[in-house]
């Protein structure tokens, strides 16, 4: 078992050397080709670039959630559960540490306990599990005095159009992997060792580029947008405006996540023009730079003024209602898409499963929404179709298990 | 949650991952040699009146069930030099036998172990479904998912060594209900879980 660890490392230390051998290129495809001619008795580096994203792992003990500011996974499945009338806090901690288990295990690549198919459990793509709890779930364990203020239900906004499929939720499970393979064995785990404590209320699957397609890039939606340019920089700005820096033990190191299920009408956008797409949002299509600006990090400049004497970024555009300046009142978006299956005449069924971390919902997430409610161009072709709200509670340490600050 | 039980364990050691013996964590059980994940030692644990562990005890559940029979399972490892023979299990909430699966005239069908369950010296016994495993013959009170049973094993020469696992909601093993469990050459017919 032990020797088996350093093979992959030694197989990347021989691309390395290849790839730098064909004459310091950036790896890319022609290096890698260039890599695998000059070594002809090494695996072929594709095979080994492979290998290293199933068995890529992340950590799962520690004081916080893995899953939250985990850089961000190829597919994603939340499941919404709904806790049986039985389930009190007693019975909560049973079931937090079954899936606990379940969790450490399968996230390390090691099959869950009784797993019935062990061998799906074995390459975690980094995995992750990441356990939310909705407001039931506080009302469930009689523990509502430690509800974080902010985890109620989003109030209605004008624009929403929620179904009851789609929304609410007393324990949410979001599990991301870089291996949709894993996503789906992982979901059956924990969906099984729910069944005697909830019943399945939702569940909503996504994705992203697959893993290394574009390394470090902003995720693009399907209306073709960068999506998650605002996002605060990991360090400081992250910490500040995600996790809750004190309080109980059951508070500290929590965050909250606001789960919008968002209907994107690619018919109409279909309707627009390029110039009027980058109109609405305020932003370039192909680098996402700002109307006023080239890169996709520069500052708006809200106030410049194009030859037709108005702004050249519209203040509907949504960049305009989004804008923040202020670290503390960003939101940390983690969003996957979604693409269900067309009607026969070949109407879509796509948009976004919109996840948003922030440590205080009604401080960072309401005005937000508020002011894109209330003028927001982008809702002319998005459709709020679903919203749930949890708190993220604290980590665990090693053979801990997820709750037990709260349910313990 | 049963902490009463949790808290026999002895080795706060062995607690490095607690749920340790809840889940007896660490090693994997099922056959994961080809994975690059190095897995922790496995864990051993002993009643108050053991003095040492006389096996590893690794990932051990146990089936929950409401009533009736249910089973318990696990990876038995015999680090030693010599052998050792399991002679009998025994917990709280049910009588017990030690049971094996075995074909007869083309059918699985569940027999008691003759001779108890040897585990080779520096070797691993699994007690899984469709093989053997410790069979609990009428549950007293329910087993009930993420519950935490303590199971004492008593070997050939006299040593006992307790351990605990968790119950697991599972609808295979079917065969553990069989009508007729232990008497040899009767057919394991399944019928369904509670």
């Amino acid at each position: 078992m032990t020797e088996a660890i350093p093979r992959p490392v030694s197989r990347r230390g021989l691309l390395t050397g290849g790839v730098l051998a064909t004459g310091g290129a950036l790896a890319g495809a022609a290096a890698v080709t260039a890599a695998r001619a000059d070594r002809p008795a090494v695996r072929p580096p594709e095979a080994t670039l492979a290998a290293e994203v199933g068995t890529a792992v992340e950590p799962f003990y520690g004081p916080r959630q893995a899953g939250v500011a985990t850089e961000p996974q190829a597919h994603a499945a939340f499941v919404a559960l709904t806790l049986k009338p039985g389930t009190d806090r007693a019975a909560l901690g049973r079931m937090l540490r079954l899936l606990t288990d379940d969790a450490a295990r399968l996230t390390q690549g090691r099959p869950a306990l009784a797993d019935t198919e062990p061998e799906l459990g074995l390459l975690p793509a980094r995995l992750t599990v990441t356990f939310g709890f909705g407001p039931g779930l506080y009302r469930a364990a009689d523990l509502d005095d430690r509800r974080p203020a902010s985890v109620a239900d989003v109030p209605p906004f004008r624009i929403d159009r929620l179904q009851p499929r789609w929304s609410g939720g007393d324990l949410l499970l979001q599990i991301c992997a870089d291996d949709p393979l894993t996503v789906a064995h992982t979901q059956r785990v924990l969906v099984k060792d729910s069944r005697p404590f909830a019943t399945v209320r939702w569940v909503q699957q996504g994705f992203r580029r697959a893993a290394g397609a574009e390394p470090g890039r902003t995720q693009r939606n399907l209306f073709g947008q960068l999506d998650g340019t605002a996002n605060p920089k990991p360090g400081g700005p992250l910490e500040t405006a995600v996790w809750v820096p004190d309080g109980p033990d059951w508070l500290r190191d929590s965050t909250t996540l606001v789960v919008r299920r968002v209907s994107m009408n690619l018919e109409t956008w279909d309707l627009l023009g390029r110039t009027d797409r980058e109109l609405a949002v305020g932003r370039r299509l192909d680098t996402g730079a700002p109307l006023t600006g080239t890169d996709e990090h520069d500052e708006p400049d809200f106030a410049a003024l194009g030859p037709d004497g108005l702004t050249v970024i519209p203040d509907f555009s949504h960049v305009t209602r989004a804008h923040v300046t202020d670290d503390r009142l960003r939101l940390l978006r983690r969003p996957y898409n979604y693409d269900g299956i067309p009607t026969a005449n070949g109407t879509a069924d796509s948009g976004l499963i919109f996840a948003s971390y922030q440590a205080d919902i009604a401080q960072q997430f309401l005005p937000i929404q508020r002011r894109l409610a209330e003028r927001d161009l982008l809702n002319e072709w998005t459709t709020p179709i679903g919203s749930a709200v949890f708190a993220i509670p604290p980590g665990c340490p090693a053979g801990g298990w997820v709750g037990q600050q709260l349910l313990g | 949650m049963p902490s009463t039980r949790t808290r026999r364990l002895a080795r706060p050691a062995a607690l490095l991952s607690a749920a340790v013996l809840a889940f007896a964590a660490a090693g994997c059980g099922a056959p994961d040699a080809s994975t690059a994940i190095p897995t922790t030692s496995p864990t051993i644990s002993t009643s108050a009146g053991t003095a040492v562990g006389v096996i590893g005890i690794r990932d051990p559940w146990v089936k929950a069930a409401d009533k009736g029979m249910t089973a318990a399972f696990g990876t038995l490892v015999n680090d030693g030099d010599t052998d050792v023979t399991l002679t009998g299990a025994s917990t709280e909430v049910s009588p017990m036998e030690l049971h094996e699966m075995t074909t007869q005239d083309g059918k699985m069908v569940m027999q008691a172990k003759q001779g108890g369950i040897v585990i080779k010296a520096k070797s691993e016994h699994v007690l899984q479904p469709g093989g053997d495993h410790l069979m609990l013959m009428d549950l007293r009170q329910p087993v009930t998912a993420g519950d935490e049973l303590t199971f004492t094993l008593t070997f050939a020469d006299g040593r006992t060594q307790s351990f605990t696992a968790v119950a697991k909601p599972f609808t295979g093993a079917q065969e553990s209900y069989a009508p007729g469990h232990g008497m040899p050459g009767m057919s394991a017919s399944p019928s369904p879980a509670p």
